[in-house]
């Protein structure tokens, strides 16, 4: 009998059973994906202009069975959320659900802010869209991964296409160098991090954080399995730009096309997250008296650099790239006690995560839309805006305030979740990182507040003060991205959905 | 009409404004008219519905929330719509119901530089929800957000539409107000956990904290942290940098606005949400309340009589004014507490009004330098006119209304609540009334500058200085025949307050 007989007809093979209605977002996503690389490859320049309407479409179609899902889970086939797959290595419950959610519709707007940007730079830009879509798929594999192997792949997934985007204005050396800064990088932090998870995997045995969890409770204080857990965690720190892990972000950020900056700061990070909440939440609970101080100090250092440079900073980007540094530490905040009060910290992330999304986009979109009129980055030149684009400045006032965390829009109920999951243990370290974070919001205030001064106080430096035409998919961003950080600011809708009631897929 | 009022009455009266917001955002910018007359549809709607409440109040049992509805709002946090009003609330919701309304007709013809009627009076009727809405409000987080929702306008209100130097006033203000409130909304959460029940609403933290639910080191830090927040606010001293830059550089209704009701927000809060919840923290808090109070009231006297600028010395004397209004919080009497809330209302009329001339003056003559003027008496008599009794009733002469929000706050430290220190109070006391005595200087000196003698050469024929115009009658009329009718009358506004300051003065003494 040959070798191939025997593996073949070994008896314990069992096909695992797929629950294909699970699993149908990333597949639709991935053949919508592939259909879309052969209309490109048949069609060529026929059908350029198609493509971001194809994978907007694409983002779109998988939001269906999202929804189904949520609205049906327990009833429509039988199997119930959390609906676990692969012995517990894939898990798809309302925590997955809401972030595949956010994944998808951030992975449109991303695309709505790019048509026009990419159609007009005369750039590949079929090739572009193609990577979006893949990097969104690796994003959803990422909200449901609950195993070493795939959150790595996941991370993977989301990175490369990312890496090559980034590089993708091929001229300008501030993109190459955005590009390979972000891949090398990139690379760099996920050596380490697999090197982390070996030695997680070393002692447990096992990659599925289900199974690493409780299993390390007997390794709590071993050096070898702490030293994996904080290498594993440096490794997202790098992709959520935690200080001191950020110094790639301004040059990435800056350098790269505005509107895949957009998707680093927003979707990329938030995955980023996602990874980082799986890991620590599913797979290291027994660990938190070693992770909470750690993430106490990295959450403090993220905010504080993050707010003092962005107060520096004179280009919008940079600007919002570190104010998104800091945005990032708040969203570490929570992680400094998930040992006390992991169900809290697990939704108020996830708050933030959705409103930052849409808060960030908004603000990115109106800089895309204000920087075709002015050819800067300059703070400076968005002077004059409420002449020359009063809706616009109304909705980047509304954005900028968010962002500071002023009532009634989105950025207050996601700063008061955080503050709320903080409290809630009752811990000095808890009072005394809210209590950094509540300077800090003031800190930020000063530099949002500054680019409202100038759009509404100052006079446009130029004097030219005719009202400029916004092109309708970045009129449509806009309107969603804001129509969401205003319901999310009368806390409607986000604390239904983020509401999770256990740590599902905690239990395989 | 009765169950409409009860059900929907405060909602509609809060939220009215918004309408018009909705309204005039749909209109274009250039139809300037149609924009005014939206706007005082929209804050006279508000104060139709608002004294319908008040003829509808059952005046007997104002300790008692009336008008109350809620509704569950954020369940996750148990935070609800919860609003009401009672005797605390109602002095102080008449006055925004008056003010804005006649701040809106002020603006008829005094749109400041640079124009955009739209903009400016939506941003009005904005800042008037959030008023109305702060002083409604029975949950902490909805407290927290109308609290926070005037920051807003009040913002753009500087900034686009202040003097000079208002890019830094805009930022100054927002900076300081913004500290002050996250520190605050962390002493809610603290509030919220530590009692182990999960509740924002006042009346129940009040009944745990009672229970002893929380611990007393607990209790003195979240008091601190509300502390900051409210004390930003009023301002007390030295928080109070904000308000002179603030008020200076504001156009004229946000000034008004400013004195009138903002400031209020912060003391509001001191006897609606610190005291009541936390009393035994109040009363440890109370001697340094009541020193910043007194430092407040001589410094900003200091500061009154060191200004050369008219409107800055009305701002500084905010702080002074403020600093009555808390040493009547600090003695943590209800006798204290009635003075308090008079002398909120008293001060909101008085101080308002005197910006209001202040603006007027400085659209005649273009300046505010005390120095240049003088002779409004003879080139504006009836406008010189009313500036005497506007600073006579803010020095605190007897027969109008700062007398009532000045004397009693005094009188009050004689006697503080039992547990507080009577002499140091009295020490306090001697301190204040030393205050009244600077006032009376600062103030009839700015008097006798800018009102008597004859016009310096410089204005002496200048054809854009004339009396009070039409618009400025309609909308100083009411505030000073209410400053001489609460002058005469006190008990209008002391009947209303007594049940629910003495529910405060008797938790208080029960602790003692």
């Amino acid at each position: 009998m040959s070798v191939l007989a025997q593996v073949v007809s070994q008896p314990e093979f069992v096909r695992p059973h797929i629950d294909w209605h699970a699993f149908a977002p990333e597949l639709i996503l991935l053949g919508w994906g592939a259909l879309v690389t052969i209309v490109d490859i048949v069609g060529l320049e026929r059908t350029r202009r198609f493509m971001p309407g194809l994978t907007g479409i694409g983002f779109l179609l998988a939001m269906v069975p999202v929804l189904t899902l949520w609205a049906q889970g327990d009833a429509f086939d039988g199997a119930t959320l959390p609906r676990v797959l692969f012995d517990g290595a894939y898990v798809v419950d309302h925590y997955a659900l809401v972030l595949k959610g956010l994944f998808l519709i951030s992975g449109y707007v991303v695309v709505l802010l790019s048509t026009n940007y990419m159609a007009e730079g005369d750039y590949h830009d079929s090739e572009y869209y193609q990577l979006i879509a893949a990097s969104v798929l690796g994003m959803l594999v990422m909200t449901s991964a609950r195993d070493l192997v795939s959150i790595f792949i996941a991370l993977e997934l989301v990175s490369i296409p990312a890496y090559l985007m980034a590089a993708w204005r091929k001229r300008d050396l501030a993109s190459n160098e955005a590009g390979l800064k972000y891949m090398l990088m990139g690379v760099f932090a996920s050596g380490i991090m697999l090197y982390g998870m070996s030695m997680l995997y070393g002692a447990v045995g096992d990659t599925r954080l289900s199974a690493i969890g409780p299993a390390l409770a007997e390794f709590s204080s071993s050096p070898f399995v702490v030293i994996g857990a904080l290498f594993t965690i440096f490794g997202f720190a790098f992709k959520v730009s935690a200080v001191p892990f950020h110094t790639w972000a301004p040059d990435t950020y800056e350098g790269a096309p505005t509107p895949l900056t957009a998707f680093l700061a927003v979707s990329s990070k938030a995955a980023g997250f996602v990874g980082l909440i799986s890991i620590i939440l599913f797979g290291l609970p027994e660990l938190s008296e070693v992770v909470q101080p750690l993430m106490w100090i990295l959450a403090a250092a993220t905010m504080t650099i993050g707010n003092l440079i962005a107060l520096r900073q004179e280009n919008i980007v940079r600007m919002l790239a570190y104010s998104g540094i800091a945005q990032a530490g708040y969203m570490l905040a929570p992680l400094a006690v998930y040992g006390d009060v992991p169900d809290s910290v697990q939704s108020s992330i996830v708050t933030y995560l959705l409103i930052y999304a849409a808060m960030n986009l908004g603000a990115f979109a109106v800089v895309i839309t204000a920087a075709r009129r002015t050819r800067s980055g300059d703070i400076s030149s968005f002077g004059g805006m409420l002449n020359w684009a009063p809706g616009l400045t109304a909705a980047m006032v509304a954005f900028l305030f968010s962002l500071t965390g002023i009532p009634p829009l989105g950025g207050w109920w996601a700063k008061f979740q955080i503050f709320n999951a903080l409290i809630e243990p009752g811990t000095a370290a808890g009072y005394a990182l809210a209590i950094v974070a509540a300077v800090n919001s003031v800190i930020a205030a000063f530099y949002y507040l500054n680019v409202a001064k100038q759009m509404c106080f100052l006079p446009a430096p130029d004097g030219d003060n005719s009202p400029i035409k916004i092109p309708a998919p970045l009129n449509s961003a806009i309107a969603l991205t804001l129509v969401f950080t205003l319901i999310s600011g009368l806390a409607l809708l986000v604390p239904d959905i983020t509401n999770f009631t256990e740590l599902a897929g905690s239990a395989p | 009409m009765q169950d409409f009022l009860d059900n929907w009455g405060i909602t509609v009266m809060v939220f009215a404004p918004l309408v018009g917001v909705v309204a005039m955002m749909l209109l274009p910018e250039r139809e300037e008219e149609t924009h005014k007359l939206i706007a005082l549809v929209a804050s006279v709607a508000s104060a139709i519905v608002g004294l319908l409440l008040l003829v509808n109040f059952d005046y007997d049992r104002s300790g008692v929330m009336q008008f109350a509805r809620t509704d569950t709002w954020i369940s996750v946090v148990n935070a609800d719509y919860s609003i009401g009003l009672d005797g605390m609330s109602l002095p102080l919701v008449a006055l925004t119901l008056l003010v804005t309304p006649l701040v809106i007709i002020y603006s008829w013809n005094h749109i400041p530089s640079p124009g955009n009627a739209k903009a400016f009076l939506m941003l009005m009727l904005v800042l008037h929800t959030g008023m109305l809405g702060t002083f409604v409000a029975r949950d902490l987080v909805l407290f927290f957000v109308f609290f926070e929702v005037v920051l807003l306008p009040m913002y753009f209100m500087i900034g686009v539409w202040g003097g000079e130097q208002r890019l830094y006033a805009a930022i100054k203000f927002f900076l300081y107000t913004l500290f002050g409130s996250a520190l605050m909304l962390v002493s809610f959460l603290a509030l919220y956990w530590s009692t182990g029940s999960q509740t924002f609403s006042i009346t129940g933290l009040a009944e745990l904290v009672a229970d002893g639910d929380v611990a007393r080191n607990t209790q003195l830090l979240i008091f601190g942290g509300m502390f900051l927040g409210f004390g930003i606010k009023v301002p007390m001293f030295p928080f109070h940098t904000w308000l002179p830059d603030a008020h200076t550089q504001a156009p004229t209704q946000g000034s008004v606005i400013l004195a009138a009701v903002l400031l209020k927000l912060g003391t509001y809060g001191f006897i609606r949400i610190a005291i009541p919840i936390l009393p035994e923290a109040a009363v440890s808090w109370a001697p340094w309340i009541g020193l910043l109070a007194v430092i407040g009231i001589i410094y900003g006297a200091l500061g009154c009589l060191a200004q050369t600028d008219m409107k800055r010395l009305i701002a500084f004397s905010s702080v002074a004014h403020m600093g009555y209004v808390m040493l009547g919080i600090a003695t943590l009497t209800d006798f204290g507490i009635n003075a308090a809330i008079f002398g909120m209302v008293a001060h909101g009329l008085i101080t308002g009004m005197l910006f209001f001339i202040a603006g007027s003056v400085k659209e005649r003559y273009h300046t505010l330098e005390i120095a240049r003027l003088g002779g409004l008496l003879v080139q504006a008599p009836r406008m010189g006119w009313i500036l005497g009794i506007t600073t006579m009733a803010s020095l605190g002469l007897p027969g109008l209304a700062g007398f009532w929000g000045e004397f009693p706050a005094i009188l009050a430290a004689y006697q503080p609540a039992p547990g507080l220190s009577e002499e140091l109070f009295r020490v306090y006391m001697v301190i204040a009334a030393i205050g009244t005595v600077l006032a009376a200087a600062y103030l009839l000196w700015l008097l006798q500058r800018t009102a008597f003698g004859t016009p310096s050469e410089e204005f002496e024929d200048d054809p854009h200085i004339h009396d009070t115009v039409f618009t400025e009658w309609v909308a100083w009329t009411p505030m000073l025949i209410l400053i001489v009718v609460l002058g005469f009358v006190p008990s209008l506004i002391f009947d209303v307050t007594n049940e629910p300051a003495s529910m405060v003065g008797e938790v208080i003494a029960a602790l003692g």
